[in-house]
């Protein structure tokens, strides 16, 4: 695998979008070749070079690609869009879209993201040991599809709105998280190892939330069904057992409505 | 001699009542009685009479005073300004006519600016989720004439618009509602004892930022499923009434303000109101509707609709049309510092914004075109007095039920006055000449 290092050196007056700054886009580009890339200030059309120094050549394909970020990237969005293999690492703070559409590879942030990460994901592995903004792995404005596949893990605190139309794969967060997970999911999972607000699974028709803390408010669509052992995220422990949103949609599978689940741990 | 025009819209809030009469002087230059408006739409009318008003473009000088320009001058200016910038942002236009609207959408895409409008601080979290699961709507004469079940919610009609419930949702007697109020149950929600809630049959006094968990009770009351002895401070019993009072009407209707589009939950209230609408469909009839502010917010929206595809907060800067609010919204843009120049028409951002977005206007080049003094006004280098839109000069709007409605022109402006037509036309053809587009 070869790594290409991308050095913030002249911060933009506003903000950067530089949805080129994927595996994708350097694959079997040198150096030179990738700072010629576009990115846009405002409707302002640059390059990748004019904003950060880069060093290294990329691999010949994606998946032989490792990205490393440096210097601050905070005023950066799109990074990581629609990759499908090789590697990111951001070694501070990113703004908004990290890892949209993202279908494979890994993007690793050692601070924190914005808004819209991992919108509509697909696939792939994102690790933040920071904190996520709102609308993690949630449906791009207007659209019924979230998240659908891979893996996200947020060290730190998460905002409002995660997993908004969620349809698969998994999301984990260590810390708290804000009002509204996973409404109008139709499945994957979140599992919140802190404390949840309020408005959990509203107008959810198929899913799993985990939850290790405290909730706030309970939405009034979910019954208490039953208790349950279960071992999550490699922890065994004792959950009270919702299923909702009882006041919404559901599909019936073998003549058995499916409902959304809510574990509580006790 | 005085002349009486009758008919004329009232050119204030949403409900853009049409039966407006005004008296005018022989001459047609002094407005002197309005009649049949509601005090604030009276005050509006008057308020185009005021001696003091600015009738020249000022622009803000090295030391902070003003010095009076040209409307040429002041074109020149604007086109520059939205020239240069990396990223402009064309703010307000729900106080304007659909035609203003229109050319300053041409201006936007020549510019590659940001154009949103004040949806943003209202019923933009409507719009998101109108986008997200649809709305069965109707137009207000179809509530007065059939509506026996009014809901307000996150609303307070006796103030903000006067005279809603008389014309159309509560009082008039319609055609199967021959009775008037009597013929109709009116369900107010509202954490505050208001004027409105005060007049309603039942009023559930929901605790504050629970409007999504009383709105799921609903749906939950409809299918006969569980619900916790209390939800949103309101006892599980009184919930299912209500869901059998709004399913026994013939046909109903949800208004809803800016209580629950901007109170916590947003826009999933509005999605799970319309959600609760398309359940009742399931026993009776029933609509919904915004009760959108200004008066030509709702033409703001759709000529931003029809011709960029969205309704607010459209991101132009990379040319071609994207919307995302939170990313692509007037407050974040400017809170996170995202944009390089302010123009703001026919709003009040610097009274309405959070202080932190309002600094930002102050840091940049910003023109404001309004004929009033306001807050945005003091803080924006180049301001653009025009002539009111709706008394001065006519043209197209739309009520709050989406019902296109010509403005009428019913006294002369100050001589020598622009309207927002006028001087957006001439900034158009200037900014042309500057990108080479013409
Ligand atoms: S209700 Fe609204 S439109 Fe009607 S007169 Fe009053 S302010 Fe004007």
């Amino acid at each position: 695998m070869d790594t290409v290092t991308i050095t913030m050196k002249n911060a933009p007056a506003l903000y950067l979008e530089a949805d080129t700054i994927s595996p994708d886009a350097f694959a079997g580009k040198s150096a030179a070749q990738i700072a010629e890339l576009p990115v846009f200030e405002g409707n302002n059309p640059s390059t990748l070079g004019k904003y950060f120094e880069v060093t290294g050549n990329a691999g010949a394909t994606a998946a032989d690609t490792r990205i490393v970020v440096k210097g601050d990237v905070k005023r950066v969005k799109y990074i990581g869009f629609r990759m499908t293999a090789g590697e990111i690492v951001i070694e501070g703070s990113a703004d908004q879209y990290v890892g949209g559409w993202m279908k494979g590879g890994k993007i690793t942030v050692r601070g924190n993201v914005d808004a819209f990460a991992a919108t509509a994901m697909k696939g792939g592995e994102m690790v933040i040991e920071g904190n996520a903004g709102n609308y993690l792995g949630a449906a791009y404005r207007g659209d019924w599809r979230g998240m659908s596949g891979g893996k996200i893990l947020v060290k730190g605190n998460a905002g409002s709105d995660v997993g908004m139309y969620m349809l698969g794969g998994e999301i984990v967060i260590n810390g708290n998280c804000d009002v509204h997970v996973m409404t109008h999911a139709e499945g994957g999972r979140v599992i919140i190892r802190g404390n949840a607000a309020s408005k959990l699974g509203g107008q959810m028709v198929e899913g799993d939330i985990y939850v290790f803390g405290s909730i706030d408010v309970m939405m009034p669509g979910f019954k208490p069904v039953d208790e349950v052992e279960l071992t999550v995220d490699g922890t065994k422990a004792k959950f009270a057992h919702f299923i909702g949103d009882t006041g919404e949609r559901h599909k019936k599978k073998k003549g058995v409505v499916v409902y959304g689940n809510l574990y509580k741990k006790i | 001699m005085t002349k009486t025009i009758t008919d004329v819209i009232c050119p204030f809030c949403g409900t853009l009542c049409d039966d407006i009469e005004v008296t005018v002087s022989d001459d047609g230059k002094k407005l002197l009685e309005v009649a049949n408006a509601c005090v604030i739409g009276t005050e509006k009318f008057l308020h185009s009479q005021s001696t003091d008003r600015v009738t020249k473009p000022r622009i803000r000088q090295e030391d902070g005073s003003w010095k009076t320009i040209s409307y040429e001058e002041a074109a020149d200016y604007t086109a520059k300004a939205l020239a240069k910038a990396k990223k402009p942002l064309m703010y307000g236009w729900s106080s304007t006519n659909c035609e203003a609207q229109s050319v300053g959408n041409e201006i936007a895409e020549i510019a590659k600016a940001c154009c949103d409008n004040t949806a943003a601080v209202c019923h933009g979290t409507t719009l998101i989720a109108v986008q997200d699961i649809g709305l069965p709507t109707c137009t207000l004469g179809e509530i007065k004439n059939r509506a026996d079940r009014i809901i307000f919610w996150g609303c307070n009609p006796a103030h903000a618009h006067p005279r809603h419930m008389s014309r159309y949702s509560i009082f008039p007697r319609g055609f199967f509602t021959g009775k008037g109020q009597m013929s109709r149950k009116m369900i107010v929600v509202d954490p505050r004892c208001t004027d409105t809630a005060r007049m309603a049959d039942v009023h559930l006094q929901v605790e504050q930022g629970r409007d999504y968990e009383l709105l799921n009770a609903l749906r939950v009351a409809f299918k006969g499923e569980w619900l916790p002895d209390v939800v949103a401070g309101i006892p599980a019993e009184k919930i299912r009434e209500a869901a059998d009072l709004m399913k026994s009407g013939r046909f109903g209707i949800i208004f809803f303000g800016m209580g629950v589009t901007q109170s916590l939950s947003k826009n999933h209230n509005i999605d799970i109101a319309i959600a609760v609408t398309k359940d009742l469909n399931e026993y009776t009839k029933f609509s919904i509707m915004p009760m959108r502010g200004h008066y030509n917010v709702t033409g703001s929206g759709e000529v931003f609709a029809w011709q960029f595809g969205f309704p607010y907060s459209v991101d132009l800067t990379r040319g071609f049309a994207r919307y995302n609010p939170g990313d692509s919204s007037s407050i974040d843009l400017l809170k996170r510092g995202e944009v390089d120049m302010m123009f703001t028409i026919g709003s009040d951002p610097g009274a309405h914004f959070p202080i932190s977005a309002v600094r930002a206007i102050a840091k940049v080049d910003s023109v404001c075109i309004d004929p009033h003094i306001t807050p945005t006004s003091g803080v924006s280098k180049l301001h653009v007095p025009v002539a009111f839109n709706g008394v001065e000069c006519g043209g197209n709007c739309y009520r709050m039920d989406n019902v296109p409605i010509d403005c009428r022109k019913v006294v002369e402006p100050p001589e020598g006055m622009m309207t927002d037509l006028d001087f957006l036309t001439m900034v158009c053809t200037r900014l042309k000449k500057l990108k080479g587009a013409a």
